[in-house]
């Protein structure tokens, strides 16, 4: 399993790029789809909508179940990954790769690892 | 297999029809191009849909432990009931002095269906129980809206439910506040009495719940909400482990919905038709769909409550099914309905006790009408996932347990044997249970590559809904 050493994650398996100091890409982690299996869906938020770090703000779609994906930031939707709404599958093959969504404005970053750490966590 | 449109030639059609002893007209507005209709011939026809049903498994074929879903027998009796031409040969539009039988059959289901769950009024027009939860969620609107108080926009549900619960909760305008489960897959009472407030409309419930427990808080968790302001909602789709024994009128719902279809022994699977019937305390009956059927010394009749919130179906509903429902608890009686609510109890439990010997169960025992196995540990150690298993049930003519569900559950399998197993079926079935689980071990890749005995091998249930194929067209 992948864990990039530049990005931050959080406990609810998430992933973040930071870009500048208030701008970040985020999207869902390794474990996160080798947990989820083969994705389906996602129902993308919509540029402008205002999320919070901790709440959800788009959901996935497997075979097996629907999942909130929560934002691991605070800020306000910039752009988001419209190919995956075509292509979910991009979100298994190359997680990293799949950004859900950019972020601007961001307030608060909510609590995030760093990738030793978060290796340590996904194999407690 | 071919597909019905595939067979056949053109010229080839059924018995000649009789003849047409109405005037004919012709359409302001003609189709100009012909239907796409199969041509073939009545033994054709017939071979067609003989084949289709041989390849069906039904709980006339095999064991089918469906969980949360209450695959019981459907005595045919029943069918029988339904089948006199009385109720089966009338028209929705009959005077009403002309079908005077039929209305006392929606009346008497009423009344011995409101007495079965502590309830007051019933109606019968929702078609399945998600169409039953929105037409009670409605109900609890138009009470919140007349009473003019604050806005009350949330219903609260917990993590365990049905993904129903929401989604007719979302589709009756309300938005959903989820409340964690705790460690014993019970309400978790604290995070409840931190999530109710002003705004809350009211909780969705099902008790027992999703796990196969009864919420021994269940007083106090009616209690809560009621105290805020809300009203609690009864999803009937676990009432099989107590029907006859406690009512969830007495547990402190006031609406409530019944899967005629499941609990009252009407056949389901497939498509329905089935029968979500909404039960109500008295404060609730006057925003009831209409009509509902009334009673006076004159004999039956359709009225609409003052406060009805519209109808939800034509007509009356799955007007059969109820017949099918009516003859179910008619036959069982007073003591026959406890009495399978028990039996449902006591298999699940006997199950759950034989397969304890290799699964690993997801919570503590005893269990009520179902329970759920975790196969988390069987995967870690053999690479056999609950999906496996399931499948390799197939190979042994049992249709799988519900899998993955409740979401809460890692690699979940949700067993519910119903009362009308045998003792000899289920320890038939614990047994290929129990060698599934040696052959994880043994012989992984029979699992992985199982089923082979059916008429499709594993389906890819990926590219499906990633490319769903909803139409025939003849390319």
């Amino acid at each position: 399993m992948n864990f990039p050493a530049e990005l931050k994650y959080s406990k609810d398996h998430e992933w973040v790029k930071t870009i500048d100091e208030t701008t970040a890409l985020v999207g869902i982690t390794d474990f996160a789809q080798s947990e989820l299996g083969d994705l389906v869906f996602i129902n993308l938020p919509q540029e402008g909508d205002e999320v919070t770090a901790g709440e959800s703000f788009c959901d996935v779609e497997s075979v097996k179940a629907v999942s909130d994906v929560m934002s691991p930031v605070t800020g306000v939707i910039e752009e988001v990954n419209a190919v995956l709404e075509d292509e979910p599958q991009l979100l298994n093959e190359d997680p990293y790769g799949a950004w859900i969504a950019k972020i601007k404005d961001i307030s608060a970053f909510g609590e995030l690892m760093a990738a030793d750490e978060y290796e340590a966590f996904v194999q407690k | 297999m071919k597909l019905i449109f595939e067979k056949g030639a053109p010229g080839q059609h059924l018995t000649l029809m009789p003849p047409c002893d109405v005037p004919e007209v012709t359409l302001a507005n003609p189709r100009t191009e012909p239907l796409d209709l199969p041509h073939v011939s009545e033994t054709e026809l017939t071979r067609h849909y003989s084949a289709l049903a041989k390849r069906v498994h039904g709980v006339n074929d095999g064991f089918y432990p469906l969980g949360s879903c209450t695959m019981k027998y459907n005595p045919k009796i029943n069918e029988e009931m339904a089948a006199l031409p009385g109720f089966a040969q009338i028209h929705p539009l009959q005077p009403e002095e002309t079908v005077q039988g039929c209305l006392e059959v929606l009346h008497e289901s009423e009344k011995l269906l409101c007495e079965i769950t502590g309830m007051d009024g019933m109606t019968f027009q929702p078609a399945a129980g998600a169409h039953g939860e929105f037409t009670g969620l409605l109900l609890i609107k138009a009470y919140h809206a007349h009473r003019d108080g604050p806005a009350r926009t949330k219903i609260i549900v917990p993590d365990s439910a049905h993904g129903t619960n929401p989604a007719s909760a979302v589709m009756a305008g309300f938005s959903v506040v989820n409340i964690p489960s705790g460690e014993d897959g019970c309400v978790d009472v604290d995070a409840l009495r931190a999530a109710v407030g002003p705004d809350t409309a009211g909780l969705m419930l099902t008790n027992p719940n999703t796990v196969g427990i009864f919420d021994k808080n269940i007083l106090e968790i009616t209690r809560i909400v009621h105290e805020a302001g809300g009203l609690c909602y009864y999803d009937g789709a676990n009432l099989n482990a107590v029907m006859g024994v406690v009512r969830p009128g007495d547990m402190g719902f006031d609406v409530i919905h019944l899967n005629l279809h499941k609990t009252f022994s009407t056949p389901h699977g497939g498509g329905g038709p089935g029968s979500g019937a909404v039960g109500c305390k008295e404060f609730l009956r006057q925003y009831l769909p209409g009509p509902v059927v009334v009673k006076d010394c004159e004999g039956y009749h359709f009225t609409k409550p003052e406060h009805s919130i519209g109808r939800m179906k034509d007509f009356y509903g799955n007007f059969l099914v109820v017949v099918r429902a009516l003859a179910y608890v008619l036959t069982l009686g007073r003591e026959g309905i406890p009495e399978a609510a028990k039996n449902a109890v006591l298999n699940a439990n006997y199950m759950r006790k034989l397969l304890s010997e290799k699964y690993t169960m997801a919570y503590a025992g005893p269990c009520m009408h179902e329970f759920v196995m975790t196969l988390q540990d069987l995967k870690d150690a053999t690479g056999c996932s609950a999906m496996d298993i399931a499948k390799g049930l197939l190979d042994h003519g049992i249709h799988p347990p519900t899998m993955y569900f409740p979401l809460i559950v890692h690699e979940a399998l949700m067993i519910e044997p119903t009362e009308t197993e045998s003792q000899e079926t289920m320890d038939e079935v614990c047994g290929v249970f129990l060698h599934l689980w040696d052959v994880a071990h043994n012989d992984p890749d029979v699992l992985h590559n199982a089923p082979t005995k059916t008429p499709v091998r594993r389906l890819d249930e990926v590219g499906a809904a990633r490319n769903p194929v909803l139409r025939y067209t003849e390319e």
